[in-house]
């Protein structure tokens, strides 16, 4: 570990893509998520065989990340919620394609346009697939700068571990807050298959087939096996990858579920609700997909009813009640558009639970 | 221990600065910090403001919505926040740039002659650093010492030559509040 720095999300996460030994970023402006490119246009035209380009559009980027990941780069985008929805049919190939690759979505206000302020609304989209066709994709949801830079550095290993995108799911402010970072030195895993399938050059008795990149199956029977491939991977995955964070969950009368910044705010609300006598417990989902529906399961056994708080209008409620499968009430509290809930919102919600007897 | 403030004026004041020097004081100090900026679509000299937490705890949000601790640049700052302020707060206010007082009588409203002070020190972009010196007098939240060590570390060796005047700027500005 490095020396404490005060760090934005946004410069952290660039900076731990490099470290990561990431030398490859394409994207296309848009707030609040700036920072990423702008610091990966300072830092890596200054590595040696690092290459930052501005596209002239979200699609041209993520198909450069397509061209890199497939040359078997390391090699990351990043945007904010309109861009991350003009990226998805490229996120589609690159997953038929079985290529790894880094996607960080600062998540804003929607839909369209919407708003620049934080938001969390791209859940179903994040977790569900986003493109076109059967697929899945690890999403990582930091709550904090030192975890975003963590989460970034070990996205890359998973994305080359699965040979799949890992999507970083951020909002405006992890992307915009600065917090005490101690950036961690990377260590290259050695238990990563190594890159055979990519296409960096084929000539003639080169001692390999050719590599070939592609995600069109016209044989349907072809496809389908394809398609049972890629949920082997999702299989896997769903068993090793899942993760979360568990406080003060073992008595407690009633759990709240949230991730990112809501769930900092749902802590600082637990902590309240405590010191007034109400039990409260908290499960944070640091993967949103697999979603870390074993821990809830088990709190369904003890808690009197689970309070889901997003930035959203109830789109990770849905995962949570299939978690806790009718066992047990999911109240839901949002707010959307850019619009953070409080603390004495969420305090508020959970002590009208407690005089009901909900 | 817990303090929270938020920090406005326009933008090219420093008020960006401020929160962040006091936030990287308070790390070095060993505390958890955040520093928030608003952020948009802002022109240049318009509206910028900052949260900075300052917790021996790990920080929940980020955002300070009921203010406890306001630092007042101008006064569309003032109009702005003034309602926002948590009852028994403390509002530190640029008396030089601000002709109003806060309309409020269940906070403590403490004017600072920011610009006026940088004046007599013959630089007025030092204005900031007054205001800094009165926060750090009136909350104790990190020492003078602490809040120079950040200054030089933001500042680099360019403009090392500047942290004399900006220390007697923040000594005269915690002199003001005494």
């Amino acid at each position: 570990m490095g020396q404490k720095m005060l760090m934005k999300g946004n410069e952290a996460i660039a900076e731990a893509a490099i470290q990561a030994g990431c030398r490859f970023f394409f994207g296309y402006p848009i707030t609040p998520q700036n920072q990423i490119p702008e610091y990966m246009s300072k830092r890596l035209p200054k590595i040696e065989g690092g290459c930052f380009l501005q596209a002239e559009s979200e699609v041209a980027a993520i198909n450069m990340v397509y061209g890199a990941a497939g040359a078997g780069a390391r090699v990351m985008t990043s945007s904010s919620s309109p861009g991350i929805s003009l990226k998805q049919e490229g996120i589609s190939y690159i997953v038929g394609a079985e290529l790894p690759c880094v996607i960080v979505n600062m998540v804003r206000g929607g839909p369209g346009l919407g708003s620049i302020q934080p938001a969390q609304s791209d859940y179903y989209q994040s977790t569900r697939g986003g493109g076109h066709g059967d697929y899945r994709m690890l999403v990582l949801a930091p709550s904090s700068v030192q975890e975003a830079v963590e989460l970034t550095q070990e996205a890359f290993d998973l994305a080359d571990k699965y040979r799949n995108p890992v999507l970083i799911m951020g909002d405006g402010l992890i992307g915009q807050m600065m917090e005490p970072v101690e950036m961690p030195e990377h260590k290259d895993r050695t238990d990563l298959p190594p890159k055979t399938w990519a296409a960096t050059g084929w000539k003639p008795g080169c001692g390999r087939d050719r590599a070939v990149i592609n995600s069109l199956y016209i044989d349907p029977s072809v496809l389908e096996k394809h398609v049972n491939h890629l949920y082997e991977k999702y299989a896997v995955m769903e068993q090793t990858e899942c993760r979360w964070q568990e406080e003060m969950t073992e008595d407690a009368d009633y759990v709240i579920v949230a991730y990112g910044t809501t769930a900092r705010i749902a802590r600082s609300a637990m902590r309240k609700l405590r010191a007034e006598g109400i039990k409260t417990g908290l499960i944070r989902p640091i993967t949103l997909w697999p979603f870390p529906a074993a821990p809830i399961a088990k709190a369904a056994e003890h808690a009197k009813a689970f309070l889901t708080v997003e930035m959203s209008m109830g789109q990770m409620v849905d995962d949570v009640k299939l978690a806790v499968d009718g066992k047990k009430p999911v109240h839901f509290f949002g707010r959307t558009g850019g619009i953070v809930p409080t603390v004495r919102e969420i305090i508020t919600q959970v002590e009208n639970l407690a005089k009901e007897g909900k | 221990m817990e303090a929270q403030f938020l920090i406005a004026g326009f933008g090219g004041q420093g008020v960006l600065l401020i929160g962040q020097l006091l936030a990287k004081a308070a790390m070095h100090e060993g505390m958890n910090v955040s520093w928030m900026p608003s952020y948009g679509p802002e022109m240049r000299g318009g509206e910028a403001n900052c949260a900075v937490v300052i917790s021996d705890e790990p920080i929940g949000s980020p955002l300070v919505t009921e203010i406890p601790i306001a630092v007042i640049m101008n006064k569309p700052s003032m109009i702005k926040f003034t309602p926002a302020m948590e009852k028994g707060g403390i509002m530190l206010y640029n008396s030089s740039l601000i002709d109003i007082t806060p309309d409020r009588d269940d906070i403590t409203a403490i004017p600072v002659d920011c610009n006026g002070i940088a004046e007599e020190l013959g630089n007025a972009r030092t204005a900031n650093m007054v205001m800094l010196g009165a926060i750090l007098k009136k909350t104790g939240v990190v020492t003078i010492d602490s809040a120079m060590e950040a200054l030089k570390a933001t500042f680099g060796p360019k403009k090392e030559h500047l942290l004399p005047i900006n220390r007697q700027a923040m000594e005269k500005g915690a002199a003001a509040v005494e």
